[in-house]
């Protein structure tokens, strides 16, 4: 099964932990309704879509309302550390949190005892205390943008406000960012860089590069990236080999969001509809080159 | 979050120093370095909101650095405020500097301004912001829903609602929106 940890951005939002629907285009959870904008609901949105054109159960979803506080990152942190141990997920997803080093050394600490060990993929904030804390390396993937990608290659920089200029965001320098993100230790086993063009990299460098459809409005969408991140979880959690469903998931994020015809203002909800055609599309074209 | 909860008390050891004259602030929270930020430099000090150093680093960590001379005056400030500072440290090695580059993006009816891992847009005729993507931290999606769909002069500036570094980022990449397209 699939679980996914992260906040949505309402401060009177409880703690919930349950199996995630998705219901006239809101989150629900626990009796608790969240609407789809963008972070962790997006992403949920996403993979509860992919889970219903793959034929798989629903994820488990963590949430709690922080509005950057950190309040509800850290009563999140504190249930998980107790939650996890009780618990046997096939793929887990850490998303929107509060950075925060002890908290990140507590969950792995947690992790690194179960048994089997879950597929460990880390975006946004808790993908940023993994880097910080120099634990990169137990993740098997990391999501990154650009911008992100170079916070990852700036050995120094704790977070991405503090990447060096040097390194900031040229697309075209994405294998060398790449490079300098494994040479230091900062990238998980795998790294998926969604950008104009998205890379697939491991610590040999780009194994492949995924620019079809090519819609330059995506990069101002906000949650595409979450969308993605989402996407692939759902294609791991469905058993699919971490290399194929970060490929295919590039593929999917794309197409999908070209068939909603997109403009800089176009808001992910209005994409994520369009990811289980875009999911059988690009299945449908793997199975044709298969044969 | 107690932001700085592994703060080591001693002092930090003095290596090659080019800022004798200036000290830091530690807060206990990102939110307080902000608004700290914010009555200091309205008061007219010369301050900059930097990266600590790792010793007494965390996770989603700012400081203020300020001129150290005026020490006892910017704190009683603050305190008068009702937000003291944790502590107030010399610097003795080179702080963080926060990102001050920004990618500029036309989409022709758009315009897409980011600063670190920030983006925000908004469309030209209207000045209405349509979008805000990239960063990582709990407040995005909350600045998001606070500021897309609202005038560029009407919407909550992040720095008022923000309290992360991301948040900072998008102030960056909003003011320099603004810069851009206000008179």
């Amino acid at each position: 099964m699939l679980a996914v940890v992260g906040t949505v951005p309402n401060p009177e939002f409880p703690m919930v932990a349950g199996i995630a629907t998705l219901e006239n285009g809101d989150i629900c959870i626990q009796g608790r309704r969240v609407t789809v904008k963008r972070g962790t609901p997006a992403l949920l949105a996403a993979a509860i879509k992919m889970g219903e054109a793959l034929s798989q159960e629903e994820p488990f979803g963590y949430l709690i309302g922080d509005i950057g506080s950190g309040d509800g990152s850290q009563k999140l942190y504190q249930y998980l550390v107790k939650d996890l141990k009780q618990k046997n997920f096939h793929t887990l997803v850490f998303h929107y949190l509060q950075p925060h080093i002890g908290w990140h050394s507590r969950i792995q600490s947690v992790i690194e005892k179960l048994t089997p060990k879950p597929n460990l993929v880390a975006d946004a904030g808790f993908m940023y205390v993994a880097k910080m804390s120099g634990r990169s390396s137990a993740y098997d993937l990391f999501t990154p943008d650009m911008g992100e990608l170079a916070f990852l290659a700036d050995e120094l920089a704790p977070h991405p406000f503090y990447t060096r200029g040097f390194l900031l965001h040229e697309e075209n320098r994405a294998p060398d960012l790449i490079a300098r993100a494994y040479q230091h230790g900062n990238a998980a086993r795998y790294l998926l860089v969604k950008g104009r063009k998205d890379y697939f990299a491991d610590r040999n460098g780009v194994q492949a590069i995924i620019d079809h459809p090519m819609e330059e409005a995506m990069e101002a969408i906000g949650g595409t990236g979450d969308t993605l991140t989402g996407i692939v979880a759902a294609l791991i959690s469905s058993g699919m080999e971490l290399r194929q469903a970060a490929i295919v998931a590039a593929r999917v994020n794309r197409l999908a969001g070209s068939y909603a015809q997109p403009s800089p203002g176009t808001q992910v909800s209005e994409i994520i509809p369009h990811l289980p055609k875009a999911l059988e599309e690009i299945l449908k074209g793997r199975r044709e080159l298969i044969q | 979050m107690g932001a700085f909860g592994f703060l080591k008390k001693k002092s930090l050891e003095i290596t090659e120093n080019n800022n004798g004259d200036r000290g830091f602030l530690v807060f206990e929270n990102t939110s307080e370095v902000i608004q700290a930020e914010n009555l200091l430099k309205k008061k007219g000090w010369e301050v900059k909101v930097m990266g600590p150093p790792p010793e007494i680093r965390s996770g989603c960590d700012l400081v203020i650095e300020f001129p150290l001379i005026e020490e006892l005056k910017i704190t009683k400030t603050l305190q008068d405020a009702g937000i003291p500072p944790l502590q107030a440290v010399p610097v003795s090695s080179p702080l963080l500097e926060p990102v001050d580059l920004f990618q500029i993006k036309d989409f022709g009816r758009y315009l897409m301004v980011q600063a670190a891992n920030m983006k925000l847009t908004v469309e030209k005729e209207s000045l209405t912001i349509v979008n805000i993507s990239g960063g990582g931290c709990p407040d995005v999606p909350y600045l998001a829903e606070q500021m897309v769909g609202k005038g560029l002069k009407e919407a909550p500036s992040p720095r008022e609602i923000g309290h992360t570094l991301c948040g900072y980022a998008l102030q960056l990449a909003y003011e320099e929106m603004k810069r851009r397209c206000l008179p």
